[in-house]
């Protein structure tokens, strides 16, 4: 049966550069990068090569990057780490209600910890006004976090302002870039962020690995304690061939970036295009000039998204929902609530997030397959009027 | 995650459809939860000679509901008033725990509907 993977904000596939790149660290070279012997430097050596890789890729210095096991960690640390540290001066902390839940749980576990935490709003595209983030800011605010591309329906969030709000008030700012790296170009200089978090798994690199910029002088408390590694900011052996295929994942896209969005943008646009032609009653969610050319999201009116994801992955293909039944809650995406979608639309949301492998046969062959999917669960759903009669053949 | 019949009944619902002049509907769930089962039923001297389903859900959903339509026909009120939220999963071949939840609306359903024909039935004071 054909397969086809239209799940790449989820996870990606490790490309054989990548691989290539991290073996010898799995193999031969496996020494712990602290230890002072021959097996040790050759790690270290790999370690800290990796790091300038990254550090140049961003333009931050390479003492300002720090490796995790991933966006979750990076998350949790830059948030839990810098309200610790700067609870002295201030406890609130702003973030936005569409982050991800590595984010707002951390902002929740802060919350039971004494800390006040306001989360904007954002408006039906997905987007902050940074005039809100005027509002909320206070002198005791320390930290404000907002991600610079959402997972769910990728809006792109204007973070050089929303930055430049928070350093004017003495606030850190932190951004989630785990979806944006390596996709749209991400400067630290530029932009002016305090810290950010990214993630291997989205970039064709491997899982369990990522990192976490930090500029210099910002006071952040380590989360993860034990020996000295990462300049003393997160304990524990370092996941060399992990940080070997990071950095050379990150190398591989940030090479790639602009043939990469375009190609993006190519099978976005036709698969939206001739879709819409075939199936009435669908919504696009986020601005597609505010949107990352990859992701579409959509609902199709009076459909229940899971059994959508059932229908397609009978078929082969491989999307992802943002419906209650999928998330493990009975409560549909906290990010088209958030964007204002009514809950029975919501439920009907699908994402297809597409990627380097993906062709234009992969969009015909999807293509294909969505009308009679949608048409057979509208006439099961009583949300549902058929209006017209089944378009003649 | 799901068994060979739930996807089976997903794929192939038994059952799908309105009925006019229904003798009980029952609808039951709401947008929030992500479900919404709306059940038909025709009932004749007792017995429910014919059900109807349309669902907005989960593949989970989709089944429990053409279960639930193919278990009451035939049956008499007080026999489908029997049939509960574990004799529809377990007429599946069980559902994963996260959705159990489903198959308490199909029989939720049922039983509105069973409800809805009796006060309909009860004479006018």
């Amino acid at each position: 049966m054909r397969k086809v993977y239209l799940d790449y904000s989820a996870t990606t596939p490790l490309r054989p550069e990548v691989l290539k790149a991290m073996l010898p660290y799995i193999g031969s070279r496996f020494g712990n990068a602290s230890s002072i012997h021959g097996f040790g430097r050759e790690a270290k050596v790999a370690l800290e090569g990796a790091r300038e890789k990254v550090a140049e890729i961003i333009h931050a210095a390479s003492s300002e990057v720090f490796f995790t096991s991933g966006g979750t960690e990076s998350n949790n640390l830059a948030i839990k780490g810098t309200a610790f540290a700067n609870r002295k001066k201030g406890k609130h902390i702003i973030t936005s209600e569409i982050e991800h839940h590595a984010v707002l749980e951390s902002c929740k576990f802060l919350e039971k910890e004494g800390f006040e935490v306001t989360y904007l709003p954002v408006d039906s595209q997905g987007l902050v006004d940074p005039d809100d983030l005027k509002k909320a800011i206070r002198d005791d605010t320390t930290l404000v976090s907002i991600m610079h591309v959402n997972n769910e329906v990728g809006s792109i969030q204007p973070v050089e302002e929303l930055c430049a709000i928070a350093k004017d008030k003495g606030a850190y700012f932190h951004s989630d870039a785990v979806q944006s790296v390596g996709k749209i170009r991400v400067d630290v200089q530029t932009s002016n962020v305090d810290m950010l978090s990214m993630s291997g798994h989205k970039i064709y690199g491997p899982k369990g690995v990522g990192a976490l910029y930090v500029r210099k002088g910002v006071r952040i408390t380590p989360w993860t304690h034990g020996g000295h590694h990462e300049r003393s900011r997160r304990a524990g052996t370092e996941n060399v061939p992990g940080i070997v295929g990071f950095a050379r994942a990150l190398e591989l896209m940030n090479q790639e970036l602009e043939d990469r969005r375009e190609q993006m943008k190519n099978l976005t646009e036709t698969f939206y295009r001739r879709l819409v032609q075939s199936i009435p009653d669908v919504v696009l969610y986020g601005d597609s000039d505010k949107r990352i050319p990859n992701i579409l999201s959509l609902s199709f009116k009076g459909v229940e998204g899971e059994s959508v994801i059932l229908s397609l992955d009978l078929k082969g293909v491989a999307v992802a929902s943002g419906s209650a039944c999928t998330s493990g809650t009975l409560e549909p995406s906290h990010v088209l609530s958030a964007m204002g979608v009514p809950p029975e639309v919501a439920q009907g949301a699908v994402r297809f997030s597409f990627g380097r492998d993906n062709s234009m046969d992969d969009v015909k062959y999807v293509l294909s397959l969505l009308p009679e999917i949608v048409q057979r669960l509208r006439s099961i759903s009583p949300l549902y009027a058929q209006k017209q009669q089944r378009q003649s053949k | 995650m799901y068994s060979e019949k739930v996807m089976e009944h997903f794929q192939n619902p038994r059952n799908v459809g309105e009925i006019e002049n229904a003798d009980g509907v029952g609808e039951i769930g709401n947008p929030v939860c992500g479900d919404i089962m709306k059940l038909y039923i025709k009932v004749n001297d007792n017995r429910i000679t014919d059900a109807k389903f349309k669902t907005f859900g989960c593949g989970a959903a989709i089944a429990t509901s053409s279960m639930v339509t193919e278990l009451v026909k035939g049956k008499t009120l007080e026999e489908a008033e029997k049939i509960s939220r574990n004799t529809v999963a377990e007429a599946l071949d069980g559902l994963p725990p996260v959705k159990m939840h489903c198959s308490n609306l199909a029989a939720d359903a049922l039983r509105k509907a069973i409800e809805d024909y009796r006060s309909k039935r009860k004479p006018k004071d």
